[in-house]
């Protein structure tokens, strides 16, 4: 599951990055990543706030890639601005991001309700966690989603 | 109230964390959808489910949710009760329904929650 990490000084800001290998249709292992990004966010000291919501986003993300690509990627990046997680994957993309966007509409299989998700919540749910959210995607070739909180909340989001 | 409370209330059986007994809790949010678990509930509430799978227990650890009652007399898997013992989450299980689970919480001033953050546009 996990990638390549590195901490490196940037204009004088340490910037912490990871990559890590999310393995399509394994149920058993989903939610491994997000687990292992709270743990990574909690040991630098971030506060609790900001880490449930990285970990949130992270978390529907790596379902998503579980549940409808091959494979995919995640990338967290850390500075002392902001968390940006970038989810990547060979999926078949989404047909129309405005309908996926949708509350309520899914294309689950029964597998994924199995499991008890596919209620289509979780894009709505990672746009309402993030403070900046984009989302592309190609048919046929994958979807790709970067997801930013910041760590200096300009307008805090959480009653 | 406290998780021993929670824990005699239901006439629940403790799967995983008996040392956490001591451990306060005010709210709680009940689902089998893991989807609506993560759009709602609050941090450091016991969570009344029906579903007993793995995701379960990463649903709780992501949310910081506080314990999992499993309703319905369900046992969870050995692989959920690992996950749970790994991650330090408290496992109870009751033989009341969701609504029984629910109403007696209630009943002793457990409350609901709801966390809807806000939307952006």
């Amino acid at each position: 599951m996990r990638g390549e990490s590195s901490e490196q000084v940037l204009n004088g800001q340490k910037i912490f990055e990871e990559l890590f290998i999310i393995e399509g249709g394994n149920f058993n292992k989903a939610g491994e990543v997000a687990s292992r990004i709270k743990v990574i966010l909690k040991n630098m000291g971030i506060p609790d706030e900001l880490v449930r919501r990285a970990a949130l986003v992270a978390y529907e993300s790596e379902i998503n890639i579980v549940s409808y690509a091959k494979q995919g990627y995640m990338k967290l990046t850390v500075n002392p601005d902001l968390i940006m997680i970038e989810s990547i994957d060979e999926g078949e993309g989404i047909v129309d991001i405005e309908l996926a966007m949708q509350e309520g509409y899914s294309t689950a299989n029964d597998r994924i309700r199995e499991m008890g998700f596919g209620a289509g919540m979780g894009l709505c749910n990672i746009k309402n966690y993030s403070d900046y959210f984009d989302l592309r995607s190609k048919i046929g070739k994958g979807t790709y989603l970067k997801m930013i909180i910041e760590s200096q909340q300009k307008n805090p989001k959480t009653e | 109230m406290t998780l021993q409370d929670v824990k005699d209330i239901l006439d629940a059986e403790m799967i995983v964390g008996g040392d956490k007994l001591d451990m306060e809790v005010k709210t709680a949010f009940g689902a089998d959808l893991m989807s609506d678990v993560l759009a709602y509930a609050k941090a450091g509430s016991l969570l009344l489910t029906g579903l007993t799978n793995p995701q379960v227990i990463r649903t709780a650890n992501v949310l910081d949710i506080a314990a999992i009652i499993v309703v319905r007399g369900k046992k969870p898997p050995q692989e959920t009760v690992n996950l749970a013992d790994e991650m330090h989450i408290p496992i109870l299980c009751t033989k009341y329904i969701l609504f029984e689970t629910a109403g007696r919480l209630y009943q002793k001033g457990i409350v609901g929650c709801v966390e809807k953050v806000q939307s952006k546009s």
